[in-house]
């Protein structure tokens, strides 16, 4: 301020000499520390003049000055906020003229006659807890009028996600987007449709892919280094039976086996033959049999002796009848 | 596009601390160093860190890829800024070209605003003074500034220095100051147009006559000659925004509030020219025919003569 020549911003406690310039820088610098220290003193002395000189309040921890705004500008660090545009619904109410009317947190519920909260666990008038629903004339005969409001609810509360994405998507246009909500992109690229997106590799997809990898090098996967965590191939080993080479005593004629079972699959497979004598042999047997016990049962009299039939309720017990 | 919300409530509070506001927090500082250091800027960056405790971060690794002056090698300390929510970094590197250099920059929305590039010589570190204990200030105490010269003005490299120490130690910015709290200063000397001696003394205050008391300073922090080797100042743009202030509310012309009429508000007429006016065509009181009959004239005669 005048008087001093000093320039002083007692918002920001500083005080600048414009008139001070070494002649020559003193040679010692014990000599420059100290008249420095000098220059010093008598300015922070100006400051502190014009500092106590101000209006101040007595406090527990001493006098407390309220200080002017600085006069230095400085820069931001952030830029300023920016109003926030108005959402789809604000821009409608306001249009309509609707205000904002304050909600109770407690409600009376008819119900169960007492007073409820709004919002929230056991609340008032809620959806889901009307027991009896009226038939009315629109409705169809074999519609879950309790399952229909539940899908109701569902779309109502999808729709308002939407709404409230799009107000953010806006926000965020505007950069206005409040400072705990980020938007994050979900995995559609920019370009391209849904197919081009890269699948992520499953877990067992990622397992599958790299036993089959193993399995193309020269020693099948066998020597291949492990990471730590990784399971060991599932299919090892041999997938051919080679027949030994040598036949023992007791083996039989492996080969002669092996051999046989191939040609019955190919010979079954290639023959024309609609009938399976075999097969229709045991049915006409069987058949045979179940009427034999019919008859037996029908006419039990044809035995001399007159005897009861003795029934046994044991179902792996048969009586063999002659 | 998915909403992602912070699931606890101290995860939102973190968030809105660093969100944009009318009136900023305190400016954090970082303070890091490349990949090769002397033990002078060591001492350097660890006292800078003391002297800033309370809002400052300091990094111990290297950092290799930061070159702040370079298009390529600001997006490590961006980066870092973000994170830490810091808008003040101290960068120090030794080199055989520029031994002892230290990096003063700032930023703005997380970008690079300015840079100063100082050289430190005659460094000389806290413990080297010997001072009486009970003087020692206390950490986050508002600082005194004392800037000499008249090169601070008239050289521009000086004048940047001194408007980013200023915000480098200023601190927060208070309303109500408590008087037994001041017991720090910076003492900036100009000596030639590109050095200047930065000391840091503790304020003693001593009895006087008057309600104002005798200020004594002791030197009890480091003191150092900074160079001044490059600095790159702000866009025009960029400074222009970073400046701007919380609108004051932009007074409404024409509107007046009374208590009994209520809200009022003059209109005003341009000046109707009755003499000069044309008389219509469309007279009441003529019968239909007539009426029309003369309209029409009129109509055709305007058509001829727009002919």
């Amino acid at each position: 301020m005048e008087g001093s020549s000093y320039q002083i911003d007692l918002g920001n406690l500083m005080a600048y000499d414009p008139n001070h310039h070494f002649q020559s820088i003193p040679s010692s610098r014990g000599e420059l520390v100290n008249h420095c220290l000098e220059k010093g003193t008598e300015m922070v002395q100006a400051i502190a003049n014009s500092l106590f000189s101000l209006p101040s309040t007595e406090s527990r921890d001493g006098p407390v000055v309220k200080l002017p705004l600085p006069t230095t500008k400085l820069p931001r660090e952030k830029h300023l906020p920016k109003p926030k545009p108005p959402t789809k619904w604000e821009e409608f109410a306001k249009m309509k003229g609707i205000k904002k009317r304050k909600k109770n947190k407690r409600v009376w519920d008819e119900q169960t006659s007492s007073w409820k909260r709004t919002h929230g666990y056991d609340r008032a008038n809620d959806d889901r807890d009307i027991p009896i629903l009226d038939a009315k004339s629109t409705d169809e005969v074999g519609v879950d009028p309790f399952a229909k409001r539940s899908a109701e609810k569902k779309e109502r509360v999808k729709k308002q996600e939407k709404s409230r994405l799009e107000n953010l998507k806006k926000a965020a246009k505007a950069g206005a987007l409040p400072s705990h909500i980020q938007l994050a992109a979900t995995a559609l690229p920019i370009t391209g449709t849904k197919k081009d997106v890269p699948k992520k590799a499953s877990k067992d997809e990622l397992e599958s892919v790299a036993g089959m990898a193993a399995t193309s090098t020269a020693s099948g996967g066998k020597f291949d280094k492990k990471l730590p965590g990784e399971k060991p191939p599932k299919h090892s080993g041999k997938h051919r039976k080679f027949l030994p080479v040598v036949e023992g005593k007791g083996i039989g004629s492996k080969e002669k086996q092996q051999t046989e079972k191939i040609l019955n699959q190919l010979l079954s497979k290639s023959s024309h033959e609609i009938l399976d004598v075999n097969k229709a042999v045991t049915m006409f047997n069987v058949k045979k049999e179940k009427q034999r016990k019919k008859d037996k049962d029908a006419n039990p009299g044809k035995s001399g002796k007159l005897k009861p039939n003795k029934k046994s309720f044991k179902k792996t017990s048969t009586k063999k009848k002659p | 596009m998915q909403i992602r919300v912070p699931k606890t409530k101290r995860a939102k509070r973190e968030l809105d601390k660093r969100a944009p506001k009318l009136v900023e927090n305190v400016k954090k500082t970082l303070i890091l160093h490349g990949t090769k250091t002397s033990a002078v800027l060591n001492s350097v960056l660890t006292e800078l860190y003391h002297l800033k405790r309370d809002n400052a971060v300091k990094f111990s690794k290297k950092n290799e890829n930061i070159k702040p002056f370079e298009s390529g090698g600001e997006t490590s300390l961006e980066f870092f800024s973000h994170k830490t929510d810091c808008s003040l970094f101290a960068f120090g590197s030794h080199s055989k070209k520029r031994p002892n250099n230290l990096v003063l920059g700032r930023t703005y929305d997380h970008h690079i605003y300015d840079l100063v590039e100082v050289g430190v010589e005659n460094f000389k570190s806290i413990e080297s003074f010997e001072y009486d204990k009970k003087l020692a200030p206390k950490i986050g105490s508002k600082p005194l500034f004392a800037f000499i010269g008249e090169e601070f003005e008239s050289v521009d490299e000086l004048k940047h220095l001194k408007e980013v120490l200023l915000d480098f130690f200023r601190g927060e910015v208070v309303e109500s100051l408590n008087l037994t709290g001041v017991d720090r200063v910076f003492v900036c000397t100009a000596l030639s147009s590109k050095t200047i001696l930065l000391m840091h003394c503790a304020l003693r205050l001593k009895k006087s006559g008057t309600s104002i008391p005798r200020m004594e300073l002791v030197e009890v922090g480091p003191s150092m000659d900074l160079v001044v080797r490059r600095h790159r100042l702000p866009s025009e743009s960029l400074l222009k925004e970073a400046m701007k202030t919380p609108d004051h509310a932009k007074k409404i012309k024409n509107v007046t509030s009374d208590v009994i009429k209520g809200k009022t508000g003059r209109i005003y007429i341009p000046d109707q020219k009755v003499g000069d006016m044309p008389l219509s065509n469309n007279i009441k009181g003529l019968k239909r025919e007539r009426r029309e009959a003369k309209q029409n004239k009129e109509s055709k005669k305007r058509k001829t003569e727009s002919e």
